[in-house]
């Protein structure tokens, strides 16, 4: 596409708020400072640094069973929703999705 | 006074102390010991008491437990008590760098805005974000966590996966030296604890003199002796009990004629038809018709008719049907009857099933007896033992006939809509169960009962069971489709059980077996379809040739000139024959004889010369 990579992540972010079913999303770096956000501040901070603890510890679970091997992806399905999160070295995808009925 | 040291001895146990305190003048402080010696002294003789032997007694032997093994000793060890604890720090507010505010909106802002910008981050987040849109769609697609099975009931998961079965429950045996073919069941109508067996023998000519005629009606609980006998004068083919009247019984004999019992009455038939109006061969089937005063029956035999009668006047059948394929009543024509089929809910309509094969199917409401046969089915290859219609399903109907059964549809005419594999024996009768329209039952020549499902499978018999040695020639299933009994050759008439799964109405069954047949109902029709066309094809292509050939032939239409001219064309050819041969012949002989002329004229030459 023509877009701007700017542009480009912007629009991707749209699309998955978009999807259905989807509550929230939010970008976090290593530091735990939310750099996009669709949910509120409280909430934004409190999933960030419980969700990047949970993913230091999953990370480093999978690297202690097989050094060669990283974490890619987290989800927790609870009752009431899925929580994904997708990392990085740096930075943490986080998105809050009602899975369908 | 010296002092007195007081030694403390101090046990090393934490919480216990035990002191022992002595106390020495100290001026005997470490003076040399004085020893002295003197003899033993003795204190204490204690001699031995016999009487106390008494308390005790020898034990041998002694039980001695050894181990041949190394001798351990355990130990416990416990290490010291490692405490950890979990401790989380929870975020309130993100790691913003030293220098920013994040009280200050502005600077957060312009420092998020910076992070946006930055390529890394770009980058990164494509990638992920990808990902995440994957799994995030993946969620709407399908919910891993659904619930199947949720509405099926448990009891029918367990009910399914029982095997089917059948056992036997009671076998009744003829009480007769002479045995004969227990060839029709009757299930009493009011509980079903009485079953009436009709026992003839069918093969022409070869009963002994001593055969006994007589059927009985056993009490299913008791078979070492019938409950009731029944004495017609002729050897009772079908039996039948009156739905309506549990008393009332209606069979047909060997030799053609029908009566009827009356079981307050006793063994004697209450009334016979007369000979003269009765059918000329045995009477194959009887079946009692719905009527106001339920007193009528029909009855088919191998004579080619189908008779009605009001068995309160059995001196002339009410009506009579000839089963002539060609409408016009000729009773040479006619085809022989072996069974019937009539419904009480379509009470204008029967069956016939034929000795030659086919299913002829009857409207009792015609006018003329020409109208009376309305269609015919053909399928099988010999007589046709069984004729009945789906309980569930009446358009849809069961035969059995030669090595096969076969279920048909009443719209198709030229073929069967399902039917089995030609088996190794014959096949000699069957049914429907009362109570599952996917489930029906055939037995064989060799003595097995097959029991069909063809929601389950088609091809083979759900169940098959050898009953016994001999051929099995009759079946009835109670109406409970639980029982079943069946007759053999030899009299004897097994009542069997079969399992509870294939008695029980699965879920859903009716629309399945109504759709299967609806199903091979519709392709039966595109093959018959597909039929005509290629049949009128057929029959337009011969026309047209035969167009062509009957321009050339025209002039030859006279019959002596055709005559003429194949005895020609006949001389011609033998002619031509014969030539053949001869030189063929002649070819031969060259080819041997070319020696021998030669020889000969050598012969001659010589002799001529000679001469």
């Amino acid at each position: 596409s023509t877009l701007t990579p700017f542009a480009e992540v912007e629009d991707t972010l749209k699309r998955i708020q978009g999807i259905n079913g989807v509550i929230g999303t939010i970008v976090v770096n290593a530091e735990g400072i939310p750099i996009k956000t669709t949910l509120d501040n409280s909430t934004t901070v409190q999933y960030a640094g419980l969700l990047h603890q949970l993913t230091m510890k999953a990370r480093s679970t999978v690297r202690d069973i097989d050094p060669q091997n990283d974490l890619t992806f987290l989800r927790i399905r609870s009752k009431k929703h899925e929580i994904m999160v997708s990392t990085d070295k740096e930075y943490l995808l986080i998105v809050i999705q009602n899975p369908a009925e | 006074k010296k002092d007195i040291n007081i030694h403390l001895i101090r046990n090393c146990l934490p919480k216990m102390e035990i002191v022992y305190v002595y106390t020495k003048k100290r001026s005997e402080f470490g003076r040399q010991c004085n020893f002295s010696d003197r003899p033993a002294e003795l204190h204490v003789d204690i001699l031995p008491d016999i009487s106390l032997a008494a308390n005790f007694t020898v034990r041998d032997p002694c039980n001695v437990t050894v181990q041949c093994a190394e001798e351990m000793s355990e130990h416990e060890v416990n290490t010291e008590r490692f405490e950890s604890e979990s401790r989380g720090i929870n975020h309130v507010e993100g790691g913003w760098p030293k220098d920013l505010n994040p009280e200050d909106m502005e600077a957060t802002i312009r420092y998020r805005k910076k992070v946006e910008k930055d390529e890394h981050y770009q980058n990164t987040i494509m990638q992920i974000a990808g990902l995440m849109e994957h799994c995030c769609k993946q969620n709407n697609a399908t919910d891993i966590y659904q619930e199947f099975f949720e509405d099926e009931d448990e009891e029918v998961l367990e009910e399914s996966e029982e095997q089917p079965s059948a056992k036997t429950i009671n076998v009744f045996r003829d009480p007769n030296e002479v045995k004969r073919t227990a060839t029709s069941l009757s299930w009493h109508p009011d509980g079903n604890h009485k079953l009436a067996v009709a026992y003839s023998s069918l093969e022409f000519q070869r009963a002994p003199n001593d055969m006994s005629f007589d059927s009985y009606i056993w009490d299913i609980e008791n078979p070492n002796k019938p409950e009731m006998t029944l004495k017609p004068v002729s050897p009772l083919v079908c039996l039948e009990y009156n739905p309506k009247d549990s008393h009332i019984l209606v069979g047909g004999s060997y030799n053609g004629q029908i009566a009827y019992w009356d079981t307050r009455k006793g063994s004697q038939p209450a009334e016979m038809s007369t000979i003269e109006h009765s059918h000329r061969d045995p009477v194959y089937k009887v079946t009692w018709l719905q009527s106001k005063t339920g007193t009528d029956i029909f009855s088919a035999s191998t004579d080619g008719q189908v008779l009605w009668w009001d068995i309160r006047k059995m001196s002339e059948p009410t009506e009579r049907l000839v089963l002539d394929p060609s409408k016009k009543g000729n009773l040479d024509n006619a085809l022989g009857a072996v069974s019937l089929e009539f419904e009480t809910t379509m009470p204008t309509k029967f069956m016939v099933g034929t000795e030659q094969g086919l299913v002829v199917s009857c409207n009792r409401k015609a006018k003329t007896p020409a109208e009376k046969i309305v269609c015919t089915y053909s399928g099988h290859h010999g007589p046709i033992y069984a004729l009945q219609r789906n309980p569930f399903f009446p358009k849809n109907f069961l035969t059995v006939a030669d090595w096969t059964a076969r279920i048909w549809s009443e719209d198709i005419k030229e073929s069967s809509i399902m039917w089995t594999k030609y088996h190794m024996a014959h096949l000699l009768d069957g049914c429907w169960s009362p109570v599952r329209p996917s489930v029906f039952f055939t037995i064989k020549m060799d003595g097995t009962l097959d029991v069909w499902d063809i929601l389950f499978k088609q091809n083979d018999p759900t169940l098959s069971l050898k009953v016994c040695d001999e051929a099995l020639c009759s079946i009835r299933v109670q109406d409970n489709g639980r029982f079943l009994g069946c007759g053999s050759q030899l009299g004897t008439t097994t009542l069997l059980e079969i399992s509870a799964g294939l008695c029980t109405l699965q879920k859903n069954e009716k629309a399945m077996v109504s759709e299967m047949f609806e199903r091979e109902t519709k392709r039966e029709k595109i093959l018959e379809a597909r039929h005509r066309e290629m049949r009128l094809k057929e029959r337009s292509r011969s026309e047209q040739s035969r167009e062509d050939e009957g321009k050339e032939t025209d002039g030859e239409e006279n019959a002596e000139e055709l005559v003429a001219c194949a005895e020609r064309e006949f001389f011609e050819i033998m002619e031509a024959e014969k030539k053949k041969e001869r030189n063929e012949e002649k070819q031969r002989d060259k080819e041997n004889g070319v020696c021998e002329e030669k020889e000969f004229q050598e012969e001659h030459e010589n002799v001529s010369r000679f001469l």
